[in-house]
């Protein structure tokens, strides 16, 4: 019998949705008890919401004051110590999980796996390489652990309705003091988190200026989407980072993703690649994103945009 | 001073459209351009902009790869790094090992600073500064988008999925760059001709006294993702409504 461990991540006392994705991916390994850590100088409300995902036995809680934020250097040792009752360990590959499991890993004296996103048997797994110009089958050896960090935009995540047992756990380390968290700036937005959304409206460097950004999230507020933009409208300063999709940013699979005035360089189709519906509109025909996308127009996004919005406005009204 | 270390891989250039071998037993690189990770071109010249403000010491390139990894390292130099270190390998390692290689020169050459890509556009793995860190037992700072330098302590911000977080760490330690930390300069032509009188040092694995590992993680094969195709074009705003409720996604 297989037996995963998944880490949980968590921000403001509420579990991320990443983690659901992660009970899924463990699930496909095949015959599996799953279990899910969860890491907090407070962790009892986003434990009780781990225990309802679908599919999981256990939550264990490691309650601490040094772990009120998720700096790799502190949770590594105590998941290394963790890990020891486990098969396999699964964390997200979202910034949380790539910064934290590699360190595990290296801690275990194990490789990683990272960005599964298929699963063909307990050991052997599917991921994407060369900004997913190419998928490579990789195989662990059976004998020792596999940690693994699962590209979230692959799998859907578990269901609710769960009711593991919640138990405290010990995870005997000694904690570095050598790295300190000192404050976040996060934008704090009534929009849908880009990662999980169901529409993402996202903008390019067409777009010319923060200001003319703003459109994106006229229309995004418009259609109930969250906001994404290229690599150039982030480095540009027209958007934060933390909205940039492809390679180095997010990798998103929304049932609806509209490319504004983006060109569609090879590192940020790669962040959409699993989307259900690409729309790209782009004032140059011969723009590479219109031959990935499912419905295209060529124009001028400063007429379309507004036009847009105010039919899908009516539309809703 | 204390001397900065910085990773240089050799990778298949980011403008190139990577294609699957039809056999799957990997990439087509033949004729196909090489350059440095682009993350590492950052990370050099983040360790160069520090040496110019007088608190480093020397600026050591590190390639870990095959012995073409030196015209990497050449352009290292051309940047602007003091000496380059080419510990050269056949087969392409994994980053548990390279953590292990470049542990052995953190030892030799005790660096206030090991900065690194945050991942290599080749393999997408995103793993060896993380796993030098767990190793060396030092702080890790990944994803730089800002680094300051205060005496024996940094102040790094990182840009993650929820924004922007600031750290403070400790020094010696590891930090890896993202895109927004710096704008890599231009090579001028003496530059280049400086650079071949700069040290460039190859050693083997086996004279860092690292075991080559049989392959933790082996790849099976390779294979070409499925292809999106091309779908209708519509004329106006109105057409597009429609399509996109045709569709039910609105």
């Amino acid at each position: 019998m297989n037996r995963a461990l998944i880490i949980a991540e968590h921000f403001d006392g509420k579990l991320n949705a990443s983690t659901a994705k992660c009970v899924s991916c463990a699930r496909a390994i095949g015959e599996v008890e799953i279990d899910i850590a969860v890491l907090g100088a407070d962790p009892a409300a986003v434990a009780a919401e781990a225990a309802a995902l679908a599919g999981v036995r256990r939550v264990l809680t490691v309650t601490r004051p040094e772990n009120s934020e998720a700096l790799a250097a502190v949770w590594a040792p105590q998941l290394a110590v963790l890990a020891r009752d486990y098969t396999h360990l699964f964390g997200p590959s979202t910034t949380f999980g790539k910064d934290l499991m590699p360190r595990v890993a290296a801690l275990l004296g194990v490789g990683q796996i990272s960005d599964v996103m298929g699963v063909d048997s307990a050991y052997q797994f599917r991921r994407p390489v060369y900004a997913s110009n190419a998928i490579i089958t990789v195989q662990a050896p059976a004998g020792s652990i596999v940690v693994a960090t699962v590209r979230v935009a692959s799998f859907q995540p578990a269901a609710g309705g769960g009711h593991a047992a919640i138990e405290p756990a010990q995870a005997q380390a000694t904690l570095p003091t050598h790295t300190r968290f000192i404050s976040r700036s996060a934008a704090h937005s009534d929009r849908p988190d880009l990662q999980t959304a169901a529409r993402v409206v996202s903008g390019g460097r067409a777009l010319a200026s923060a200001e003319n950004f703003k459109l994106m999230y006229q229309l995004a507020d418009a259609m109930g989407a969250a906001v994404g933009a290229s690599r150039a409208a982030v480095d540009a300063g027209y958007a934060a980072n933390e909205l940039q999709v492809g390679q180095t940013g997010k990798i998103i699979a929304p049932e609806l993703y509209m490319a504004l005035g983006i060109s569609g360089a090879i590192q940020h189709l790669t962040g959409i690649k699993d989307a259900r519906t690409i729309v790209a509109i782009n004032k140059d025909s011969e723009a590479p994103i219109f031959e990935v996308a499912d419905i295209g127009l060529v124009g001028d996004l400063f007429t379309i945009v507004p036009e847009l919005e105010k039919l899908i406005r009516a539309r809703k009204a | 001073m204390s001397p900065i270390l910085v990773g240089i891989k050799r990778v298949i250039d980011y403008s190139v459209r990577v294609r699957v071998k039809p056999d799957g037993s990997g990439v087509v690189t033949d004729g196909v351009k090489m350059s440095i990770n682009p993350f590492d071109e950052i990370a050099l010249e983040e360790a160069l902009r520090i040496r110019e403000r007088n608190l480093a010491g020397e600026v050591i390139a590190v390639s870990i790869g095959p012995a073409e990894a030196q015209q990497q390292l050449r352009t290292a130099l051309a940047m602007g790094a003091d000496r380059a270190l080419l510990v050269q390998v056949e087969a392409a390692v994994d980053p548990l090992t390279a953590a292990q290689v470049l542990l052995k020169l953190v030892q030799k050459h005790a660096p206030q600073l090991v900065i690194l890509g945050k991942q290599a556009i080749d393999d997408d793995n995103g793993q060896t500064g993380q796993m030098l860190a767990a190793l060396w037992d030092r702080p890790q700072a990944t994803y730089a988008s800002k680094l300051e330098l205060d005496g024996i302590v940094a102040r790094v911000t990182r840009e993650v999925d929820a924004g922007l977080d600031t750290i403070e760490i400790d020094l010696p330690a590891v930090v890896t760059t993202d895109l927004r930390l710096n704008e890599p300069r231009y090579i001028k032509l003496p530059d280049i001709m400086k650079a071949k009188k700069k040290p460039l040092e190859v050693v083997t694995l086996a004279e860092l006294g690292v075991a080559v590992p049989g392959e933790r993680i082996r790849t099976l094969k390779f294979e070409s993702p499925p292809q999106r195709s091309r779908g209708v074009m519509v004329k106006d705003a109105s057409e597009l409504v429609a399509a996109l409720a045709q569709r039910g996604v609105l």
